[in-house]
């Protein structure tokens, strides 16, 4: 059976979500298991438009729920193909425990997380509660600060994802609405550099290998459990964060684009700066920039890898920073935010570390303007002059009413 | 079996069934098949056991019922004739008495500890009100 191949423009006009989609075309995903929730629906959407219209081969199946598909995508992934599926929010809840199962089976699955808030209240734009809620699910996390991200990093994933030594799901994420429907122009690769970078899939303990029968999912009591999940720990903090950089360099080379697991804009003088996620990495550098012509020596940390967390490359990329704000877009229900915690740990037990505040901010899709960052620098600035965090560790940003600020 | 370090087994919550590779599995007894260590095969489940089931072959007449009906594959049959339990994977649940059509039936359940030659010495005789 053959497929169409399908010309591309070297740069397209594409949303994140559009972008995703033409990544698993490229990618000739096998099977795509899915369940539609806004705002990722267009991501499998794509795919099955792409698969009807005979530029990917491969198997679209429509389930009932977010727990079929990722169920599905495991059988599929155990069976021996690639595999790739896509979610958001309430459809990521109903999903978080078979995403467990994926790890623990050590099936290379790639799901395109379109990040959105957690009802109640309902609520269908952009935050990152969804991606915390995985947080723990040993599953490789890579976040998109723009559609062209989303296309590149779903590329990365599958190469990490599927290596032999590696054997571990990946999550891409992108912020809702902010990144899947906003229209950016995206450098595309040509569908033969595409797929030929990812390879062709080499399966493992397939299912469809019938000459070596396999049983998938099997149950271990406390003989046999903790050295399984020591195992997938273990990989996930030796093996697979070098393997990241292997096929960033790689990316690299095919595309000159350049990824790092800790992306570092404007770091290397920088008195104060902003670590984020998603498209705030975007609003932040911008306002570093105009900071800078104001005498503010700015700058701005994205993470570009989650999980697994990069713990050096954080000390490295903050040990001469004054003043740091760790920007959470969830809210942590009472207790610091998730990854101001994370970065704290991480600066705690390195010898210089700099002033460490936490903001919360942009729940629900609330958005985070210029001048609440222009205020943020002023702020770590002041932090910086008097040597200690002049305010709360935790505040808000941009919820009405009156100051909201803890700790 | 053994037990390995974390850092001695091949990923995934994945086990073979057999060592090595396999041909012809449907048309090879299980006696001669190459099972793993892991497989279920080799795995003695007969602790499970409260009561046991007991073969007279003098009544027998190789319907085959108990082996279509035995949901563990424990009863054992070769050349469509019954010769025997496998007593490591049976769990006593009594299914091939049930099935056993003939009369008085060649199975019964007896308990565990129950020696076979003294049941079978004494099997209960033919059933006339049934018959």
């Amino acid at each position: 059976m053959a497929f169409d191949k399908m010309e591309l423009k070297d740069i397209e006009v594409w949303d994140g979500n559009f972008a995703a989609a033409q990544a698993l075309r490229q990618a000739q995903v096998d099977v795509v298991a899915a369940y539609p929730i806004t705002p990722s629906t267009p991501i499998v959407e794509g795919y099955a438009k792409f698969k009807s219209d005979n530029y990917v081969e491969g198997e679209f199946v429509m389930v009932e729920s977010e727990h079929a598909a990722m169920s599905g995508c495991i059988g599929a992934a155990a069976a021996g193909g690639r595999v790739a599926t896509a979610t958001s929010s309430q459809g990521l809840a109903l999903m978080v425990e078979t995403l467990y199962q994926a790890s623990g089976m050590r099936l290379p699955i790639v799901l395109n997380i379109v990040n959105r808030a957690l009802a109640a209240p309902l609520n269908v734009n952009g935050d990152h509660s969804d991606m915390y809620l995985c947080r723990d699910s040993g599953w490789i996390q890579f976040d998109a600060f723009s559609p062209q991200g989303a296309y590149d990093l779903n590329f990365i994933a599958f190469k990490v994802s599927e290596d032999h030594d590696i054997r571990l799901p990946a999550i891409v994420n992108q912020d809702g609405f902010m990144t899947s429907h906003t229209a950016q122009g995206v450098h595309t690769l040509a569908d033969d550099d595409a797929f030929g970078f990812v390879g062709t899939f080499k399966p493992m303990n397939d299912m469809l290998d019938f000459e070596h029968p396999v049983t998938h999912g099997v149950q271990t009591e406390e003989d046999w459990h903790f050295e399984h999940k020591a195992r997938q720990h273990s990989d996930l903090m030796l093996k697979v964060s070098p393997k990241i950089d292997e096929v960033f360099a790689d990316f690299e080379k095919l595309t000159g684009r350049k990824y790092s697991q800790v992306e570092c804009y404007d770091i290397d003088d920088a008195d104060v700066a902003v670590f984020c996620l998603g498209t705030s990495v975007e609003t932040a550098r911008e306002v570093a920039g105009e900071m800078r012509t104001k005498g503010i020596k700015a700058g701005v940390i994205g993470l570009r890898v989650i999980r697994p967390f990069p713990f050096e490359q954080v000390q490295e990329a903050l040990k001469n920073i004054k003043a740091v704000a760790i920007l959470d877009r969830s809210s942590p229900n009472g207790a610091p935010g998730a990854m101001f915690n994370e970065v704290c740990a991480a600066m705690y037990s390195h010898e210089s570390s700099p002033l460490i505040s936490g903001y919360v901010y942009g729940l629900g899709g609330r958005d985070l303007t210029k001048a609440h960052l222009v205020d943020l620098y002023n702020e770590l600035q002041t932090n910086a002059d008097a040597g200690k965090v002049t305010t709360q560790l935790q505040q808000f940003i941009g919820v009405r009413g009156p100051k909201l600020s803890f700790l | 079996m053994a037990k390995k370090g974390w850092d001695e087994f091949e990923i995934g919550a994945m086990l073979r069934t057999f060592d090595g590779k396999i041909d012809n599995i449907a048309g090879t007894r299980q006696e001669d098949r190459s099972y793993s260590e892991n497989s279920s095969y080799m795995a003695s489940v007969a602790d499970w056991r409260l009561i046991k089931p007991v073969f007279n072959k003098d009544y027998c007449i190789d319907c085959q019922f108990c082996w279509i009906y035995c949901p563990d594959v424990s009863i054992i049959s070769r050349d469509k004739k019954l010769i025997g339990v496998d007593m490591d994977h049976c769990k006593g649940c009594g299914i091939c008495v049930e099935v056993c059509p003939t009369n008085p039936k060649s199975l019964l359940m007896f308990p565990e500890q129950a020696d076979e030659e003294t049941e079978i010495a004494s099997w209960p005789k033919k059933d006339e009100e049934e018959a």
